[in-house]
């Protein structure tokens, strides 16, 4: 469980998040959802540890973050930022590889390797390995640096808007490896999401965020309702269901 | 090809050539009958092919180290503070007790050059990421200022001389035995960087990768900092600053191997030995039994290898979609 109480931030004098107090269930999909600014990436940053905390209290795990050292929580969750534009040329598979660096601290056992040979065949990267990562598409360094998390192999993994740059297909198989790391391997993971309908087909719990504040939180089914979604968005949005799940009709 | 064993054969045979090439008429296959050569040989020649390989093989180490710190390519010990920071480090010591001993020389200039490098630094924090030039032109400005900073009170005190054999012109016809010792250390540095080679890679993937990975960026950023300082102190100190080794040599070999440097960082070592005895030699041999110094050769080679790097890979701000 990932539990944040009372976390305030402000960057450069303006507020961005107001008294959050909520919790990430283990063993579930979260996703976090709201309008543009509504402080997703910053909660999930502080909660990946790649902001200090300036007020609050954040444990992923039991384990207080900010107390914590940086490479022991590095064997508890895996977090990915979102993509800066980084020089550095490393191949494809170097840089997975560095995924396993928290638990090997540069000697690499044969369970190192076979690991990550597993996260790039899981991102079909196999075909890319050898490439450069200046010499890719944003697409598929994006699939590079999910992969390297996911090598982590961690019990919690968050994600910062995985799904930019990634086609249909390649979204589609990202949430389907989530789900499954989820049902399978016992494992939890939070993500935060633009497009509200990979949050509705694919995450057991939903949060909402509106101006640095929660508000509202729950099962997809009670969060992405058409009032809870026309006030959150302040736009009308009709949802309908498609198999068994809400679908959100927002495009038109 | 591969690069390691061809770099080491070739550096091989530009030692030997070294040491075979100098202004004292001597046979060096008569070392072992003719005193007088292997005095030449001992004082004067295996001396200046060790301090040339030394020296360019840490700058060329440096170049790399703080590329990674400051996540650009555009940048070496000679553009970041570093040497004219060392300059006025010595210069200090030397104003407040000329007679100090060398030790203490050493560790003003390498101190000094700290701290203009974490000068270099914090100021490059503050400028935007994607302004891929601004890096490296923040670090010629700097550059430029200390270095008229170390000019004016080089002027003031008389000590321009002193000053000149800094910054000015890197060159290796002073090195005889007893006075390029100081060399080992920034070998010694730069050796040491290697085993944080992967620290040094996943730092240069920027800090949201750095920070989940659960890398202590400050002291990985502090280790560069020194190993960086200490190479330019000590080279500053004993032969001058080179040009342009360690912002060329590290793009060179960062094209072909890229930037896993615990494979790469020998082969960007062996490359900036090469690479600076190679222009010693020419210098040597251009108006033999005179010398023109290495840094100016280099300076020459060094902008056609920078120039034709850009045009071959212009900076890369790739687009976020793709």
């Amino acid at each position: 469980m990932i539990q944040i109480q009372g976390v305030s931030h402000a960057i450069g004098g303006t507020p961005i998040l107001h008294d959050i107090t909520t919790t990430l269930p283990k063993g579930r999909l979260t996703a976090l959802i709201g309008p543009n600014g509504a402080g997703k990436s910053t909660l999930l940053r502080l909660v990946g540890r790649l902001e200090p905390l300036q007020q609050g209290r954040i444990t992923v795990a039991g384990h207080d973050v900010a107390t914590t050292p940086t490479d022991r929580l590095a064997r508890v969750m895996a977090i990915l930022g979102q993509q800066t534009a980084i020089a550095s040329r490393l191949r494809l598979a170097e840089l997975v590889a560095f995924g396993r660096w928290p638990h090997h601290k540069g000697r690499p056992g044969p369970q190192d390797q076979a690991q990550v040979w597993l996260a790039l065949k899981a991102f079909a990267l196999t075909d890319l390995a050898d490439r450069f990562l200046d010499e890719v598409s944003g697409g598929q360094a994006q699939r590079a640096h999910i992969a390297m998390a996911w090598a982590q192999d961690t019990d919690w993994m968050l994600l910062d808007e995985p799904l930019n740059n990634l086609d249909m297909s390649h979204a589609r198989s990202l949430m389907a490896r989530l789900r499954g790391l989820v049902d399978q391997g016992g494992r939890s993971v939070a993500i935060v999401v633009h497009e509200i309908n990979y949050a509705a087909a694919w995450a057991d719990h939903v949060i909402a965020l509106k101006g640095g504040r929660v508000v509202a939180q729950g099962t997809a089914a009670e969060v992405l309702t058409e009032a809870r979604l026309s006030e959150l968005y302040e736009t009308p949005i009709r949802v309908g269901t498609h198999q068994g799940r809400p679908l959100v009709l927002h495009h038109a | 090809m591969r690069p390691l064993p061809a770099l080491t054969s070739a550096l091989i045979a530009l030692m030997l050539a070294s040491l075979t090439v100098g202004a004292a008429d001597i046979r060096v296959t008569d070392a072992f009958r003719d005193p007088q050569a292997l005095l030449v040989l001992l004082e004067s020649r295996l001396p200046r092919t060790l301090s040339v390989v030394l020296t360019g093989a840490a700058l060329s180490v440096a170049g790399v180290l703080i590329q990674a710190l400051v996540r650009n390519r555009f940048v070496g010990p000679d553009t970041s503070g570093t040497a004219e920071g060392a300059a006025l480090g010595l210069l200090a010591i030397t104003i407040l007790w000329p007679a100090s001993p060398l030790w203490l020389r050493m560790i003003a200039a390498s101190l000094s050059a700290m701290v203009t490098t974490a000068l270099f630094l914090a100021v490059i924090r503050r400028l935007p990421v994607r302004e891929v030039m601004l890096v490296p032109i923040a670090g010629l400005v700097l550059s430029g200022v200390l270095g008229s900073v170390v000019t004016f009170v080089g002027w003031q005190t008389d000590l321009m001389q002193y000053v000149g054999t800094w910054l000015m012109s890197g060159e290796f016809s002073g090195v005889i035995s007893g006075r390029y010792e100081l060399l080992w250390i920034a070998g010694v540095a730069a050796g040491l960087a290697w085993f944080s080679a992967d620290r040094f890679a996943i730092l240069g993937l920027g800090d949201q990768v750095a920070t989940g990975l659960g890398l202590s960026t400050a002291a990985v950023m502090r280790l560069g900092l020194a190993v960086v300082s200490v190479v330019t102190a000590m080279v500053v100190t004993t032969v001058g600053m080179i040009p342009f080794v360690g912002l060329v040599v590290p793009n060179l070999v960062a094209r072909i191997m890229g930037d896993n440097l615990r494979a790469s960082l020998p082969v960007v070592a062996l490359a900036g030995a090469v690479l600076v005895l190679a222009c010693d030699l020419a210098g040597r041999l251009v108006i033999h039994p005179y010398e023109v110094p290495a840094g100016t050769i280099l300076g020459v080679l060094g902008a056609v290898l920078f120039l034709w790097l850009l045009h071959r890979r212009p900076p890369r701000s790739k687009p976020a979609h793709g």
